[in-house]
C-alpha cells in the first residue's frame, strides 16, 4: 500500500521565548514492511543539526530555534511504500539489546491489578510459547481498557488507566507492556501513523502500539486499541520505553510563557 | 556490644615501629600539646580561610562545617605503593573495558560470564548510550577505588566508583597545608608530589576531544551549582586547571554543538567534566524536570560534538552487584589474573545468599545496592539487637536492593585524638585518570573514622581526613 | 568570561556598595536623631531614614514603631531586609564563593573574612555594640574589599565588571539619598532654607563622607544648590552623579577595546555622561531636583538592563 503523510505541529507561546530545543523523531527508518519513497521534515527559522541514528535505529535530529520565538510550525511530509508482515518487525538495523527493555518505566510501572490481569490471560497458554502469550496479553487489554477518548492525558501510567476501563492508544500500549513487563517479556512503546478508509471507525492518524520481543521472531507489534497487529496500513516512526522516550517531538522552551499546541495528521492510500 | 576485631596497625607491628613510619614517630613525639593545638587551629584556619566546606546532606546545621583534618599522616612505601599503583590501574582499564563491551555488543554477557539482567535491568543502564563509541572507548575519565587494607600485604577494594567521585580536592589542600605547617617533614622524608593531578587530569580530558573537535579543545566542569556540597571542590579543580566552572544554565545547544554563554557571545564547548548525575544532565533524554541540565546534551553527545566525562551510564560498573564481578572482567578482557582483591560479598538478591545474611546480620556490614556515603547500612558488630531487627525487616522486604560482605578489620593509623595519639581506622580513595593513558598520582584520600573503634569512615559519618605520602624510593 | 561569572562580579560589587550605603543611611538617622524635636507633630526620625531605604512598610509590618533598636536591627542584623547590612555582606560572599576562581586571594579573604566578622558581631550581645561601631566597621569593610580589588585584580573584563557594579550602584545610591533629603527627611517645604534644612544638607554630606571635600571645593556657605551641584555634576567629587557615569563610561570603552565590538550599553553610557557633562544646576532645579533625579534613576535602571542585554545573557548581539 503506497501511503501519504502530512503532519504539521504548530506551537504558540503566549509570550516570546528566548529559545527552544526540540529532539525529533519523525523520519521512519527502512523496515520489510516500509520503504520510505520520500520524506521531509521541515521547520521555518530553526538550526537542525545533532542527527544520529540511535541503537533502537531510529533516526534522531535536533532543533534548535533561538529567540525572541511566538510560534514554530514542524511540518513532515512523505509517502511511504508499506508491507503486511503480520506485525513483525524484520529487515530493522538496530543493537539494542532487548533485555533492556525489562525495566519499567514511570508510566509502565505494573501494579497489582495489571500483574494479575497477565497471569490471568497466560494461564492457560503452555510455558514457553511467548507469541501466544503476547497475543493472549494483547487482547485482555483491550477488553480491559475501552478506547475512550478524552478520559486519560499525556502523563496517564498505565496502572491509572487499567484503574478507569478507559483510555486511548498511548494507555492500551502503556497496559500492553506493564503487562508484558509482568510476564518477563521484553515490550516497548511504538509511535507511528495509522492509514484508516473513511468507513472505518478507527483511531487518528497519529498512532501507538507496543511491540513485543518474541523468541525466534524479534520485536513483533501488538495494537490493543485496534484489536490487531500492526498491517500495511501502519506506518512506524520510531520506539522507547515509553510514550515519552519514544515521542515523535520531545522539546523543551525556554521561556516565561504558556505554550498552546496544535497538531494535525492525515494519512492517504495513494491511488496508483 | 563493641567488639573490635584484630586489626593491622600500620605504625607498629607486633610492637615495632614499621620502617615507613620511622620519620614521623619522633615528630609526633616531640610535639608539645600546646604546639600541637595550635598547629591543629592553624590548619583549621586555613582550611577555613580557603573555604574548603563540606556539607552534609540532610544534616541541617552549619553549611560551613569542615572536614576534621588530621595532622598525621598515612604512609605508603614505594614499594607497596607500585603494587597498589598496577592493581589500580588494572580495575580502571578492566572496568572501561567492561563498558565499551557491554554498551556495544556484551561479549561478555554472551560468554556467559555476567548475567544479562544485572547488567541489562540495572537502573544505571542507560539505553541512550547503547551504541556510542566515546572518543578512546573511555567511560569512566576519573575512577576513584575504595580500598582497605587488612595486614601488611593484604588490600581489598571495597568498591569503585566510576561516575564523578570527588575528594580529590582534598588530597590536593591536605598536601598543601602540611607542607605549609610542616616544611621539614618534606625535608626530611623524600615525599612523591601530588602537585600534578589537575594537569594531567587537564590532559585526559584533552585527550577524549570529540572527532568534530578541530584544534585545542574548550574544556569545561558543569558543576550542579554552588548549593552542592562538592561545589568547593568543582570549583577548585576548575582553578587549578585553568577552565570555566559552568551550571547548566551557562551552556546551551545550537546546530551541532554545545555553546557557553560568554560576555562576547557564545563559545563553542568541547569537553565536559560533568559533576552532575545522569538523570539531571539532559531534560530531553532523561529527567524532564532536571533544572541542571542542558536541553539537547545528549543529542550532541550522542552525534559525537562533545565528551561528556565521565559518560552518561558509566554508572552500570560501579553498581554494588556487578562488583562481585570486576575479577571477572580483568580475567575476561585484560587476560591477567586480578592484582587486588574484592571482599567477598553475599547477593540478598540470591535466597541462599540472602538466607545467610539473614542469619549472621550481627557480624556482616550490609548495604544498600545504589547507596552512597554510608547511608542506609548495618554494620553488624557495631549495631544493637534493635537496629539489626529493625534492619531485618528492611532487607525481608526488598532483598534486591542489599548486599553484605563480612565485617573486615580496617588496618588503623594512629591519630590525633584529645589524649595523644591513637589508632583509628582509615581506608584510601586513590584517583585514577583514564584517557589516552591511565595514570596514578602517588597518594589519594586517607579518611578515618575518628571515633574510637568505628569503622565508617564517611566525611557524612564524622569521619576525618588525612595527608596521604608515598615515599620515593 | 562566563557571562554568569561576569554577572556575579557586578553583583558582588553593588552589594557591597548597598551595604555601604545602608550604613550611612543610619548614620544620617543617628545624626537625626540628635536634633531636638521642633515640635508641631513633627514625626520620628527614624521614620523618614526607613523611607529612604525603601523598607517602611517591611519595617512596619515587623516591628511597627521605628525606635532606633528596631531599625538597628532591622537594618544592619535582619535577613530578612534584603537590603540590610547583612543580606548585603551575605549575597556579596555567596556571589564571590560561586566565582572564587575569578577573585584574587586577597579579594576572596577580604570578603570571607568580612563574612566572618559579621557572623561573630550578630553573635555578640547587643548591649556591647554600639550603632556607630557597627556603621564603621561596614563602611571598613566596603573600603577593605574595594581596596584589595584595586590592588590585586587583573585589570580584565572581570574588573571591568566589578568596577561598572560599584559605578552603577553608587549613582543609584546618591541620586536617592539626595531625592530622599529633598522628598523625604523635610518635614514641609516650608522648611526649605530653615536652619533644620541647613543642618540635614550636611548630614547628608557627612554621611556620604563628602562634607569635608565639599568645604575644599566650595568653602563658604552651605547651600542647596551648592550642595547639589557637588554631589551631581562636580567630577572631583567620587560620589557625584557625573563621576559614577564617567566611570561606568571608562569600564565599557574599556571593554569595547578588548572585546573589539561596541555595544548599546556603550552608547547609552555615552548619551547619560553627556547630558551631566553639559547640565548646569540651575537647568536641574528649573526641572525640578526631583523630577531630575527620577529621570536619571531611570536611566541607570536602562543602563543596567542595556549592560546585561549585552554582556550578560551570552546570546549573540
Amino acid at each position: 500500500m503506497r501511503l501519504t503523510v502530512t503532519h504539521q505541529t504548530v506551537y504558540r507561546f503566549d509570550e516570546p521565548m528566548w529559545g527552544v530545543v526540540q529532539s525529533h523523531r519523525l523520519t521512519p527508518a527502512r523496515t520489510a514492511s516500509q520503504t520510505v519513497i520520500d520524506w521531509t521534515v521541515s521547520v521555518e527559522g530553526g538550526t537542525s543539526g545533532a542527527a544520529f541514528r540511535d541503537a533502537a535505529g531510529d533516526w534522531i535530529e535536533t532543533l534548535t530555534v533561538r529567540g525572541p520565538v511566538t510560534e514554530i510550525t514542524i511540518d513532515v511530509a512523505g509517502t511511504v511504500e508499506t508491507e503486511d508482515t503480520a506485525g513483525v518487525l524484520r529487515g530493522h538495523r538496530e543493537s539494542m539489546p532487548p533485555r533492556a527493555y525489562l525495566r519499567p518505566s514511570r508510566a509502565t510501572t505494573p501494579d497489582a491489578a495489571l500483574a494479575a490481569l497477565a497471569e490471568k490471560a497466560v494461564e492457560k497458554i503452555a510455558l514457553g510459547d511467548t507469541l501466544a502469550a503476547a497475543h493472549a496479553l494483547s487482547h485482555a487489554i483491550t477488553d480491559a481498557i475501552a478506547y475512550t477518548p478524552g478520559e486519560t492525558h499525556a502523563q496517564t501510567t498505565a496502572a491509572e488507566a487499567l484503574a478507569q476501563g478507559k483510555g486511548v492508544c498511548q494507555d492500551h500500549a502503556h497496559a500492553l507492556i506493564a503487562a508484558a513487563l509482568c510476564r518477563e517479556i521484553p515490550a516497548r512503546y511504538v509511535a507511528g501513523y495509522l492509514y484508516s478508509a473513511a468507513d472505518e471507525a478507527m483511531a487518528e492518524a497519529s498512532h501507538a502500539w507496543a511491540e513485543l520481543y518474541i523468541p525466534d521472531l524479534g520485536w513483533v507489534g501488538f495494537d490493543p486499541a485496534n484489536a490487531c497487529c500492526p498491517d500495511e496500513r501502519y506506518i512506524r516512526l520510531g520506539s522507547g520505553a515509553d510514550a515519552a522516550e519514544a515521542a515523535p517531538i520531545r522539546g523543551i522552551a525556554l521561556g516565561e510563557g504558556q505554550e498552546a499546541l496544535d497538531v494535525s495528521v492525515a494519512v492517504e492510500q495513494v491511488q496508483q | 556490644m563493641s567488639k573490635t576485631p584484630r586489626y593491622f596497625n600500620e605504625m607498629f607491628e607486633n610492637g615495632k615501629l614499621r620502617p615507613p613510619y620511622k620519620g614521623l614517630e619522633g615528630w609526633a613525639r616531640d610535639m608539645p600539646v600546646d604546639l600541637r593545638t595550635m598547629k591543629q587551629n592553624e590548619a583549621e584556619a586555613l582550611f577555613r580561610r580557603i573555604g574548603i566546606t563540606f556539607a552534609v546532606y540532610g544534616e541541617g546545621g552549619d553549611p560551613d562545617r569542615l572536614i576534621p583534618f588530621d595532622m598525621f599522616p598515612r604512609v605508603f612505601t614505594d614499594t607497596e605503593w607500585r603494587k597498589l599503583e598496577r592493581g589500580v590501574t588494572q580495575r580502571a582499564r578492566a572496568l572501561n573495558a567492561f563498558l565499551t563491551d557491554v554498551y556495544g555488543r556484551g561479549e561478555i554477557i554472551r560468554a556467559g560470564r555476567v548475567p544479562a539482567n544485572l547488567v541489562y535491568c540495572n537502573e544505571a543502564f542507560e539505553r541512550a548510550v547503547v551504541g556510542i563509541r566515546p572518543p578512546r572507548d573511555v567511560y569512566s575519565h576519573i575512577v576513584g577505588i575504595d580500598i582497605v587494607r587488612t595486614g601488611p600485604d593484604e588490600f581489598y577494594v571495597l568498591e569503585d566508583n566510576c561516575r564523578t567521585p570527588s575528594g580529590v580536592s582534598y588530597m590536593l589542600e591536605n598536601r598543601e597545608i602540611m607542607m605549609r605547617m610542616f616544611p621539614h617533614l618534606f625535608q626530611e622524608n623524600r615525599i612523591a608530589p601530588v602537585d600534578s593531578y589537575p594537569r594531567q587530569l587537564k590532559r585526559t580530558l584533552a585527550s577524549v576531544a570529540p572527532p568534530k573537535c578541530e584544534g585545542e579543545p574548550v574544556i569545561v566542569i558543569l558543576t550542579p551549582g554552588s548549593m552542592n556540597s562538592a561545589y568547593y571542590e568543582h570549583s577548585f579543580l576548575a582553578d587549578m586547571m585553568g577552565m570555566e566552572l559552568v551550571e547548566g544554565q551557562d551552556l546551551f545547544v545550537d546546530g551541532d554543538f554545545v555553546w557557553m554563554k560568554t560576555t562576547e557571545g557564545p563559545q563553542k564547548v568541547d569537553v565536559i567534566y560533568r559533576r552532575i548525575d545522569d538523570a539531571f544532565l539532559d531534560p530531553l533524554c532523561f529527567r524532564p524536570d532536571s533544572m541542571l541540565g542542558v536541553p539537547g546534551l545528549m543529542n550532541v553527545y550522542r552525534s559525537g560534538g562533545v565528551t561528556l566525562a565521565s559518560a552518561p551510564g558509566a554508572g552500570v560498573a560501579d553498581d554494588k552487584a556487578i562488583y562481585t564481578f570486576v575479577p571477572e572482567m580483568v580475567r575476561f578482557y585484560l587476560g591477567e589474573e586480578p592484582l587486588l582483591q574484592n571482599v567477598p560479598t553475599w547477593q540478598c538478591a540470591k535466597a541462599d545468599d540472602c538466607a545467610y545474611v539473614l542469619e549472621h546480620l550481627a557480624e556482616l556490614v550490609v548495604k544498600e545496592v545504589h547507596g552512597s556515603g554510608g547511608y542506609g547500612m548495618l554494620v553488624g558488630p557495631k549495631s544493637s539487637a534493635g537496629q539489626i531487627e529493625a534492619f531485618r525487616s528492611k532487607i525481608e522486604e526488598n532483598p534486591a536492593n542489599y548486599i553484605a560482605q563480612p565485617t573486615l578489620a580496617l588496618s588503623a593509623c594512629p591519630t590525633f585524638v584529645e589524649e595523644g595519639l591513637a589508632p583509628r581506622h582509615v581506608d584510601l580513595r586513590p584517583y585514577c585518570l583514564v584517557g589516552q593513558d591511565v595514570v596514578l598520582v602517588p597518594g589519594g584520600l586517607t579518611r578515618v573514622a575518628l571515633t574510637e573503634g568505628s569503622l565508617v569512615v564517611n566525611s557524612s559519618q564524622g569521619g576525618g581526613v588525612k595527608d596521604t605520602w608515598v615515599l620515593a624510593d | 568570561m562566563l557571562s554568569r561569572t561576569a554577572e556575579n562580579l557586578f553583583w558582588i560589587a553593588r552589594y557591597m556598595e548597598r551595604a555601604e550605603t545602608t550604613a550611612r543611611l543610619l548614620e544620617v538617622g543617628a545624626h537625626n536623631a540628635l536634633l531636638p524635636n521642633t515640635g508641631g507633630g513633627f514625626r520620628n526620625e527614624w521614620e523618614s531614614i526607613l523611607r529612604a531605604s525603601g523598607t517602611a512598610g517591611a519595617f512596619a509590618a515587623k516591628y511597627g514603631d521605628p525606635v532606633q533598636r528596631n531599625v538597628e536591627s532591622h537594618m544592619f542584623f535582619d535577613t530578612d531586609n534584603p537590603s540590610s547590612i547583612a543580606s548585603c555582606i551575605r549575597a556579596a560572599r555567596e556571589n564571590a564563593r560561586i566565582v572564587r576562581t575569578a577573585l584574587t586571594s586577597q579579594v576572596w579573604d577580604a570578603l570571607n573574612m568580612t563574612y566572618q566578622e559579621l557572623k561573630e558581631l550578630s553573635r555578640t550581645e547587643r548591649s556591647k555594640l554600639q550603632l556607630r561601631d557597627l556603621t564603621d566597621w561596614t563602611v571598613r569593610a566596603a573600603a577593605l574589599v574595594r581596596g584589595a580589588i584595586a590592588a590585586s585584580q587583573l585589570r580584565n573584563d572581570g574588573y571591568r565588571f566589578l568596577f561598572l557594579g560599584y559605578a552603577l550602584e553608587r549613582a543609584d545610591a546618591t541620586a536617592r539619598l539626595l531625592d530622599v533629603k529633598y522628598y523625604v527627611l523635610l518635614p514641609a517645604v516650608s522648611y526649605v532654607g530653615s536652619g533644620l534644612d541647613n543642618y540635614q544638607w550636611t548630614t547628608l554630606l557627612r554621611a556620604l563622607s563628602s562634607d569635608r571635600a565639599f568645604n575644599w571645593a566650595y568653602g563658604g556657605d552651605v547651600t542647596a544648590t551648592k550642595i547639589a551641584e557637588f554631589l551631581i555634576l562636580n567630577a572631583q567629587c567620587p560620589r557625584s552623579l557625573i563621576t559614577c557615569t564617567g566611570s561606568a563610561l571608562e569600564q565599557l570603552n574599556a571593554l569595547a577595546v578588548e572585546y573589539g565590538r561596541t555595544t548599546p550599553a556603550v552608547t547609552l553610557a555615552e548619551d547619560l555622561h553627556g547630558e551631566l557633562k553639559r547640565a548646569r544646576i540651575e537647568e536641574v532645579f528649573d526641572e525640578g531636583l526631583h523630577e531630575f533625579l527620577s529621570r536619571f534613576i531611570d536611566s541607570t535602571a536602562s543602563l543596567a538592563g542595556a549592560i546585561h542585554q549585552s554582556y550578560l545573557t551570552g546570546r549573540q548581539q
